[in-house]
């Protein structure tokens, strides 16, 4: 499968990391399936990261994921997929994000890079093993 | 009696792209057996390999998380919605290559905490991996330190300068008949590494000092309190609040205790409850006020809770509440903590940078100098079989001191009630105070000095240092 997302939100989404560092950010991605069955992100939807034990975790947790999921529903959009930061670390999922993943969503993962946002990557959970592969990640650019 | 369980986007792959699939059974866990009876490829991503649900798969029943119900023995009638709500979560690769793997050993020594979600294997990896600093392994540090070594918390600093008595044993459990005059930590160590050798346990001989605090305590993750004295309380409490540590607090007198969680980074600090030590004196020690034996088993034990808890990351901590406990009431309450604005260390315009002399804070060691005004035990013998009934000894114990033990001759009056009968003693008379070890006879000899006395002299070391050295025969506590 395809990610489509602007400039302006992969943007969005490295100032979140930026801010959240040196702890990382988390959030859901609000879009649909477009016409070619691509997941195009519309918007995105932050969330709380509920982990403040340990700032190389985060958490959503249900309550919060029932309150957006029955808030983007009234918009026509649902959640495809969900971003989270890496600080100072490779914009590739860990050992944790795959042994937690759901399978269908995208995960993006950007880098932060002492404290600068850098690569944002797009992975999701293979059929058969759990760990996650790379997925395209459509990034346009806007008029 | 069907009931209807929502599928998630994620999972509608499994079910034909249903969102919903209507399913009998009259428990949670029976409707969860069919719809994976009926959708296999949903197993892997809901159960885990031991047949329980994964720790981030929820189930909720109408609006209720199953965990906060009977969980999978809760009963489902016709009509209900069982929705699965996914947690997300995940992180960056630091953590996991850090935290150590569990020997088969291990495994099978802690099972009663992997079958918990809220520890797991992920939380006992973490407190394989936690760095706790005890400080004190007295009352409240014998219980802690005890717990935390059997729930296979990895590194047990202690600091502790004393060594065991006989009078400890009554509540420090960590110590026994067998290592009577060792030194507490060669005692606390060997029991906590038998009772698991998995545990590495560190050991600071000496007090805990405004010189050495910084640098022992900033090799552990969490401090846990167990201080019998207010200066070494303000100590540990000001370097955490400089480290940004945990400080897990806990405290007895009598029948009383308290415990809070100390983390100026999310709530207060002591110095927010207790912006001031009290006069020196006022507040006696478990040594001169007594405590029941039990009680800081209590304590302890909910300190170590606290410590536990805030290691795996289960529950709501202590942050911002102290706990009372009155044992003879059999009762707790709970006071809400604010953080002071004005606190000297963790307020907003803190005036503490670095740590201050304690003993000095406290008033301590500023008294003034008592030479002269002192006799020894040996001393008092003498000129009593010289002077005879001229010599008034006066004991300033409570009543319940006085039957355990006491010198002959001597008069019984209570500290407190001191003041008020001092019509009872001769004004002219030579006078010697005496109480337990001395330190509460020194207060009688101010009072007595204040209102006029002329001839008064303290008994150095009181009863004890009598029953020691002049009359054996006397019994000490």
């Amino acid at each position: 499968m395809t990610v489509r997302l602007t400039e302006s939100l992969a943007e969005e989404i490295r100032r979140h990391g930026q801010d959240a560092y040196p702890a990382e950010c988390c959030g859901a991605l609000a879009g649909r399936i477009g016409a070619d069955g691509v997941k195009e992100i519309v918007r995105l939807a932050p969330a709380v990261n509920r982990r403040t034990d340990d700032p190389h975790r985060y958490l959503i947790a249900p309550d919060d994921l029932r309150r957006l999921e029955a808030g983007l529903e009234s918009e026509g959009l649902e959640i495809v997929g969900y971003y989270h930061s890496h600080p100072d670390h490779p914009a590739a999922p860990s050992a944790f994000d795959a042994d937690h993943a759901w399978p269908w969503y995208s995960y993006l993962i950007v880098r932060v890079d002492g404290g600068r946002g850098a690569d944002l990557t797009s992975w999701v959970l293979d059929d058969d093993q759990p760990r996650m592969d790379p997925e395209s990640l459509e990034v346009l650019s806007e008029v | 009696m069907p009931v209807t369980v929502s599928i998630p986007t994620p999972l509608r792959g499994f079910t034909g792209g249903r969102d919903a699939v209507a399913l009998a059974g009259s428990t949670v866990g029976e409707v969860l057996e069919r719809l994976l009876a009926a959708h296999t490829g949903l197993k892997r991503h809901l159960m885990q390999d031991d047949g329980r649900l994964r720790t981030f798969v929820n189930l909720y029943l109408n609006d209720t998380d199953i965990r906060q119900l009977e969980s999978t023995a809760t009963p489902v009638t016709e009509g209900d919605v069982l929705t699965i709500v996914p947690s997300i979560a995940g992180g960056s690769p630091v953590v996991e290559t850090e935290l150590p793997k569990l020997a088969h050993a291990e495994v099978l020594r802690y099972s009663r905490h992997l079958l918990l979600p809220e520890v797991g294997v992920e939380g006992q990896r973490r407190l394989k991996a936690a760095r706790v600093l005890t400080i004190g392994a007295g009352g409240l540090g014998s219980p802690l330190s005890l717990y935390l070594a059997a729930a296979g918390v990895g590194t047990i600093g202690i600091v502790d300068f004393d060594v065991v008595d006989l009078t400890n044993l009554q509540r420090q459990i960590v110590h026994g008949t067998s290592t009577l005059g060792t030194s507490k930590l060669a005692s606390a160590k060997a029991r906590l590494t038998d009772l698991n050798p998995n545990v590495n346990v560190e050991a600071h001989e000496g007090r805990l000092t405004s010189e050495n605090a910084l640098d022992i305590v900033r090799d552990y993750d969490i401090v846990v309190d167990g201080t019998d004295n207010f200066p070494t309380r303000y100590l540990v409490n000001d370097a955490c609040v400089l480290l940004g540590k945990p400080n897990v607090y806990g405290s007895i007198f009598r029948f009383e205790g308290q415990a809070s969680v100390f983390y100026a980074k999310e709530g207060p600090c002591y110095r927010c409850l207790y912006a001031e030590p009290p006069p020196p004196g006022l507040v006696p020690s478990c040594a001169e006020g007594g405590v029941l034996g039990v009680l800081p088993g209590i304590i302890g034990s909910i300190q170590a809770l606290e410590t536990i808890k805030w290691i795996i990351g289960a529950g709501d901590s202590l942050v911002g509440r102290l706990v009372l406990f009155d044992a003879l009431k059999l009762r707790f309450r709970e006071l809400k903590l604010r953080k002071d604005p004005d606190c000297p260390i963790c307020g907003k315009n803190p005036t503490i940078h670095e740590l201050i002399d304690y003993e000095a804070f406290c008033g301590i060691g500023a008294e003034p100098d008592y030479s002269g005004l002192e006799i020894t035990v040996e001393d008092f013998r003498k000129e009593r079989e010289a002077k005879g009934a001229d010599l008034v000894l006066v004991d300033v114990r409570e009543p319940h001191e006085w039957e355990i033990a006491h010198i002959d001759g001597a008069r019984l009056i209570p500290l407190g009630q001191l003041p008020d009968r001092l019509g009872e003693l001769d004004g002219h008379a030579e006078i010697v105070t005496q109480c337990h070890k001395g330190g509460r006879s020194m207060k009688a000899l101010e009072i007595l000095r204040g209102a006029g006395f002329g001839k008064v002299r303290n008994l150095a070391g009181g009863i004890d240092a009598w029953a020691e050295r002049v009359e054996p025969g006397l019994a000490r506590y």
